[in-house]
Order: C-alpha cells, then structure tokens, then sequence
C-alpha cells in the first residue's frame, strides 16, 4: 500500500466527511433549539437525494442548481413539520417524540419506496469523472465542489445564528425557554423557523451526497444512525462539532475502508460513539451541561 | 454530643466561594433555622449535609459518623431526611404511592409500608387525599407531600428547604403546627432554611445567620434579632422593602 | 382491578384453546403476538418501570439467540443448557452497558443513542465472526416436527405457540409481582423523579442496574426462543435496529409503564400489519412500501391523540381500572 493511496484516500474521505458535517449540523441545530431528536434525519436526507434525481432526470437540472429549489422546498416542508407536528410535542417524553418522528421516518422511506422503486439512482453529470491532480495527489472534482458547497452552507447557517436578529432571536430560544417567552419571543414559531433551517441544511447535503453516492429507499435509517454518531462525537448542539464530527467520521470510515474491510467502517465510527459518549458525553466541542 | 456537628466546611464552584468555614451544631430534639440573604450559602450548606456535593473541607458528623462525602441516599439511611425546595413529587405515583417509596426503606413488606403512610399522610391532613395522582395537587399539598415522604424514611434529623415559601400565612401556620409537633411528640429534630421569618420566629429554638458563605451569628431568636451585624446584613433589608 | 382479574382469566383460557380453532399461519401470527407481547414486557421493565429508554434490546435477542444457537450448531448443546448460557451473557452485556451508562451519568437521549451503539457494534462485529456464519447465517438443523420434543425444543407449531404463550404468562406474572414489591415502587420512584428518589435513601444507580439485568435477561429468553423457532439466524437481521423497534412499539402504543400495553400493544400492531396487507391485497394496492405507508401513517395518528397509549383510555371505559 503507497502513500499516494492512503492521501487519496483520506482526502475523499475528509471532502465526503464535510457533506456529512453538513447534514449532521442539521440534526444538531435542531436538536439544540427545539431539543428534540429528529429521528427521521437521515430519511429526509434520502428525500432530498430523490429530488435532485428527479430533477435532474426531468430537466437536466445540475445538482447544484437543484439546491435553491429542494433547499426551499425543504426549509417549508421543515417548517410545516415542526409547526403542525412537532410543536405539540415538545413538552411531551422522549419516547413520545421518538415514535412520533420514528412514523414520519417510516412514512417517507416506503413512500419513496412507491414512488421510486426499491432499485438505486444517480445523477450523472461530466465532473463526475474528472479531478484535479496535484503530484499524486487526485482531488475528484464532484466531491471536491459537494465540499466546498457544503462549507459556504454551514458558513452560512454559521453567520445568520451570530449576525441576524432572527438568528440571535433563536439562540436566545435555546439558551432559555422561559426567559424568551417573557421578553415576547414567539417560541414555536422560532422553533418552526429552526426545524426549517436544519431541514434546509440537510437538503443542501442531499443534493450534494448524489454525485457521490447511489440512492435507494432504504439508506434512510443509515444516515439517521450516521448523523447521531457525529453530532455525539461532535458535541449535540455545537455548530463547529458537527462539521469536525462529520470531517473525522468520513474519515475514519475511509481509512477503516482501505485497512480494515469496507463493511466494517461503521463499526469504526460507533466504537468512537461509544467512547465519546462515555468519556467526553458533551462531545468534543460540546459544552459541559 | 450533639445529633449534627458541621465543622469548618467550605465549598467553591468554579473558584467562586459559596460557603467558607461554616460550623455550627445541632442538638438532639430541637427546631434549628439557618438565615441569611439570597446568595449567602444557605442551600449550598443544606445540599452538603444531604451529600448532593461532597464539601472541599471540613467535616460533617451525624451521630458522631462522618457523612461528609456520603451519596444522598447513604445519608437518608444514616437517618438524615430532606425536603426539595422546588417540590419534586413523583407526579404520576398516588399520593399514598409517594409516601410508600420513602416508607419501604425501613420496611420489608409493602403492605407494612401502606400502613405507616396512611399515618403520615393523616398527620400532614393529606389523608382524603391518598388516592390522588401527586400531579393533581395544589402547591400547598405538594409541600406537605414533600414533608410527609420525608417523614416516612424515619429520619431523626428533617432537612427543610424553604418549606413555607409560597404558602399563605394560614397555611403556614399549619404547617408550622406540625412540626412543633412532631418535634414535641417524636422528639424529631429539624433544621430548617427558610425565608419566611414567621415560622423562623415560631419555630427555631436555635439561629444561625449565614452571609458570604460564612456564619456570622449564632443564638437565640431573641438573642438574633438584637444583633447589630444580624440586623445590617439581614433583617436590615428586610425592613427597607 | 377485579374486572380486570377476570377479564385476564377469560383471555387465558381462550388463548389456551385457540389452537383447537387456528392453525397454519393463523397461529403463527399468534405466536408473533405472543413474542411481541413478551419482548414488549421484558423492555417495559426498563423503560416502563425504571425510565430508561433503551433503543437496543435488539442486542439482546441477537445475543441470546446466538448463545443458544451456536452450542447448539457447534457442540450439539441442547437450548435448555443454552439458555442459562445465553441468560448468563446477556445480563453481563446489560451490566456493562448499564454499568458504563449509569457510572458516567449518561440518561435519556444520550442513554437511548449508546444502547443503538452498542448493538449496531455487536451486529457489524457479528457479521465479521466467522464461528457463527458471519452475514451469511447460521442454520440449526431442523428436526421431525410432528411429535413434541421439549428436550431438544423441537416440535409443531403448536408447541412453539404454547411455549410463548407460557413465557408472555409468565412475564406478566413475573411483572405483576415486581410492580408490587419494593422493586416496583423504587422503579416507578426513579422513572419520576431520580435525585427524589435518592433523597429517600435509594441507591438509584444499584435499582436501575437491577433494572437492566431483569430486562436484558427476559429478552435473551426470547432470543433462544427466536433460534429454536426460525433455526436460521442472520445479524444483518436480528441486531438490526428495526427489530429493537419493533419491541418497543407494542409496549408504547398499549400503554408505557402498564401491564396490559405490551399484550395489546404487540396484537393491536401485529394484527393491524396483517389487517393492511389483507385490504391492500384485497384493493389490489400491491406496490412494495406501500403497506408501511399506512402502518407509519397509523402509528403517527395513534401517538398524536393516544399519548398514553391504548390501554389507559380502554381500561377507563371498561371500568377494568377498578
């Protein structure tokens, strides 16, 4: 095994890395404003992926043309969501919300299932093949773009928290429930505002995960799992944790690929899961409770 | 000897100083109240003896055994009970069914324990309302709830934790009745943190004034309200509302 | 609770008289209410009683089964040696998640997320494994079925219905007399408020460990139940976090905490499945997913207007809470 293998290697696996940073920060926005796990994460994901197929099939659409419309779409379907579904019920046990999420996450998986077949799709489009050589070292083009697209989102997600007044509306929502609602914050709205926002997110990283990967129906369940390991790891709640979560888990499931056994890469990340969540519970960039 | 000996405890949080050095004693059978203005280590005190932090110094004796460092639970065998001051009812369990819990530490059999409550829960006047899910209570019967399972683990010290805040006087008044007795009848000896200098004033045979963490008088409520640096730190503020 | 004693005698009597009446696939859907019911009341335990939501019991049953099985396929070790086996191992694993857990101070999301970590990990770790057939199975021989063994554990179906429905009996038995002893109330003390429990002297961390260990035991009884009854065993299938899913959903929709919820809960749910493949068979609606659809959309109505399930509404309006 050469050295130019385990760079190029590692390099995709740290570009791939931060398209999963990208839709963990997703599940982490949410899950630290309106503090409630959406168990339904990777399913959307998987939506987000049909749609750009379906776009690209009908109209040629690039997938990074597609990301305005689906992230749109999505920013709505989120806002829906939270406002009509979840809202009610974030007063309610985890176990409640668990299943309420776990029934949308079994609805849209079958319902793709109808929709699309249980066989694979992909986008295919000319960048796909080529890449950028630096020495030995191969930057493939799609996954080189999906990165950079998935760091101008989250930079963006990134300024809107810290600089807008809505941004700054919704942490102060987070940080305290109560104090919010007595200073006449619209609390639910501003959660309905946050669950669309991560929905958002996680269609950015859908449209991008299709140059990389195929997509079937069922994927979905695996990036819930996938995105639950990298906020944990990351630190739930902490906007930079997702993305280094994302950036060490791509990673980590690269290299456990090329030494150990493909199949074996997410046994990798959840060994990490369980050491994170025993050792360091508020994750890596976290902050203590 | 006295029941609870606190000697020279100290606690930081994050290096800010909650409590410096406090030592103070209880004798067996009497009423005890620790005042002092918001922020002056009262509750920090209280959550030492019940073993929620382990004290950076000093030592804490019940019955001439150590307890400092202790989980609260080993400090409710050791005898010592408490009270939350945000009521912490197990809120979908009967009232009866809250009291039992704390019953069955001394007891083997549930039915044995059923019995004891069904006393407690007379004396505290919550008899009526045993069948009740603890959730359907007003604030006042919740205090009495947090009293009356405390009470069942058969504890030779209570811990009270703001006990009366937010009762209105009749009902203090009420309650106040109650531990007299149960202190007269029981021999039952109680340390009490409280606001509401009324029931400080009818029940403690003993003060201790805390501020900045540390105890800055000791004695008789009559003695206590007489002293100047009681009276500037504490009850001065008091009178300026 | 007398009605309640009596409607409980009459559904046992007519559960141990259905197969005089169902056979072939009827009585096995019987028996998968009866091991949904029963795993259901194993995870009811933890999380029902002690407030410990666990998103991986799957563990468990993979474990068991694959305990039970593999003596059974390597050595020829019969199940009822297996089973202590397979108990034995399962209540260490539960120790040692719980322990880790509980030490650390690790509760509810973050409780539930190591739990689906720890088997995930086991499942990918057994796909790997090749003493037990790594992804590509293990398969139990499968002996005569007409006459029972209950030696071997081989049999008819009906036997396989009986030892169920023993077990779910058995379970609830085993609950009814918890719920009411000094464990019960410690639980249900812990599930409400943990630091008020403390505060009266109980030892949370040793009472939820107990916890644990009942559940992870019952469950790996069920898992050697799973090995005997389907004798082919996949980890890709059995560790999967659909089937930890699958156990906790009857316990949930019947009533969390209750009794009588994973009984209804597992054949409310098993029933339904059926009930919805029948009507789209009937409409002649067969996409694939399509049957799911309908399942998620029932389960989304059932926990937004049944908060507490079925079973706490039901029992009200037949006066059985009485």
């Amino acid at each position: 095994m050469t050295w130019d293998l385990v760079a190029n290697v590692a390099i995709a696996g740290v570009l791939t890395g931060l398209v999963y940073g990208l839709m963990a920060l997703g599940l982490s926005v949410i899950f630290g404003v309106v503090r409630v796990v959406n168990f339904a994460h990777g399913e959307m994901m998987t939506i987000a992926m049909y749609a750009t197929v379906a776009l690209f099939a009908a109209w040629r659409i690039d997938p990074f043309l597609a990301v305005v419309p689906v992230a749109a779409a999505f920013f709505v379907f989120g806002y829906l969501l939270q406002a009509r579904l979840i809202n009610p019920f974030v007063t309610r046990p985890e176990h409640s919300q668990f299943i309420l999420l776990l029934a949308v996450a079994i609805i849209i998986t079958n319902a793709l299932m109808v929709s699309f077949g249980p066989d694979a799709r992909n986008v295919q489009v000319d960048y796909q093949l080529e890449s950028y050589a630096i020495g030995p070292i191969l930057f493939d083009k799609a996954r080189l773009y999906a990165a950079g697209m998935a760091l101008a989102a989250s930079a963006a997600l990134f300024a809107f928290f810290r600089f807008s007044l809505t941004g700054k509306a919704i942490r102060a929502c987070a940080d305290n429930y109560l104090g919010a609602k007595v200073v006449g914050l619209d609390v639910k709205r501003y959660y309905a505002l946050t669950f669309g926002l991560g929905a958002a997110c996680v269609a950015v990283a859908g449209c991008m995960m299709i140059l990389l990967v195929d997509v079937t129906p069922i994927l979905g369940p695996a990036y819930t799992l996938l995105a639950f390991v990298i906020v944990i790891v990351g630190g739930l709640g902490s906007m930079g944790g997702a993305l280094l979560g994302g950036v060490l888990i791509g990673l980590s499931e690269a290299l456990a690929g090329l030494f150990i056994q493909p199949s074996a890469k997410s046994m990798i990340s959840f060994g990490l899961l369980i050491l994170v969540l025993l050792f360091r519970p508020q994750g890596l960039l976290g902050k203590k409770a | 000897m006295a029941l609870l000996e606190v000697h020279g405890v100290s606690k930081s949080f994050r290096g800010l100083r909650a409590v410096h050095e406090a030592s103070f004693d209880i004798p067996e059978g009497s009423i005890n109240a620790l005042i002092g203005p918001n922020g002056a280590g009262k509750t920090t005190i209280f959550n030492m003896i019940a073993g929620v932090y382990a004290p950076d110094g000093g030592t804490i004796h019940f019955q001439g055994k150590a307890i400092h460092g202790l989980r609260p639970d080993q400090v409710c065998v050791a005898g010592i009970g408490r009270t939350f001051q945000i009521v912490k009812p197990f809120a979908g369990l009967s009232v009866l069914d809250n009291v039992v819990v704390g019953a069955l530490l001394r007891e083997r059999s549930a039915r044995a324990a059923r019995r004891i409550s069904l006393d407690i829960l007379e004396k505290l006047h919550l008899g009526p309302k045993r069948d009740l899910p603890a959730s359907s209570l007003t604030l006042p019967d919740r205090k009495r709830l947090e009293v009356a399972r405390a009470l069942a683990t058969r504890p030779k010290l209570l811990l009270l934790d703001e006990a009366m805040a937010g009762l209105r006087p009749t009902e203090c008044d009420q309650m106040i009745e109650v531990f007299r007795r149960l202190n007269v009848a029981e021999g039952l000896t109680i340390l009490l943190i409280e606001h509401v200098m009324r029931a400080v004033m009818a029940l403690a045979q003993h003060i201790g004034v805390l501020r900045h963490g540390e105890v800055i008088a000791r004695g008789k409520p009559e003695e206590i309200v007489r002293d100047p640096a009681v009276l500037e730190c504490y009850l001065g503020e008091e009178t300026e509302v | 609770m007398r009605r309640a004693t009596a409607g409980l005698a009459l559904l046992a009597a007519l559960l141990a008289v259905l197969p005089a009446f169902a056979r072939g696939y009827a009585l096995s859907v019987a028996t998968l209410i009866l091991y949904f019911a029963y795993t259901g009341q194993a995870w009811n335990v933890m999380m029902g009683f002690a407030g410990q939501l666990s998103l991986g019991h799957s563990l468990y049953v993979g474990v068991g089964a694959y305990a039970a099985g593999a003596l059974f396929f390597h050595y020829g070790i019969g199940p009822w040696a297996g089973l202590w086996v397979a108990i034995l191992l399962c209540v260490a694993l539960g120790l040692l998640v719980g322990f880790l857990a509980f030490r650390f101070g690790i509760s509810g999301v973050y409780f539930a997320l190591l739990t689906i970590a720890f088997a995930e990990f086991t499942r990918i770790g057994f796909d790997h494994l090749d003493w037990i057939g790594g992804p590509a199975g293990m398969f139990l021989r499968v002996a005569q079925r007409d006459t029972w063994d209950l030696a071997n554990f081989r049999g008819p179906p009906v036997m396989y219905y009986y030892a169920m429905l023993f077990l779910t009996a058995g379970a609830f038995a085993l609950c009814s007399f918890l719920l009411k002893s000094k464990a019960g109330y410690y639980w249900l003390a812990i599930r409400e408020n943990e630091e008020a429990a403390q505060a009266l002297g109980i030892n949370t961390f040793a009472w939820k460990m107990l916890a644990v260990a009942v559940s992870s035991a019952m469950t790996a009884v069920a898992g050697v139940f799973f090995a005997f009854y389907y004798n082919n065993l996949f980890p890709e299938q059995i560790f999967h976090i659909s089937r930890s899913i699958e156990i906790i959903l009857g316990p949930i929709i019947g009533g969390i905490g209750t009794l009588f919820g994973p009984i209804l809960g597992a054949a409310v749910l098993t029933l339904l499945s059926d009930g919805i493949t029948e009507l789209l068979g009937a409409l002649g609606w067969e996409l694939p997913g399509i049957k799911q659809v309908f399942y998620g959309i029932v389960l989304l109505i059932v926990i937004v207007f049944l908060p507490h399930g079925i079973w706490p509404g039901l029992a009200r309006k037949l006066r059985l809470d009485r």
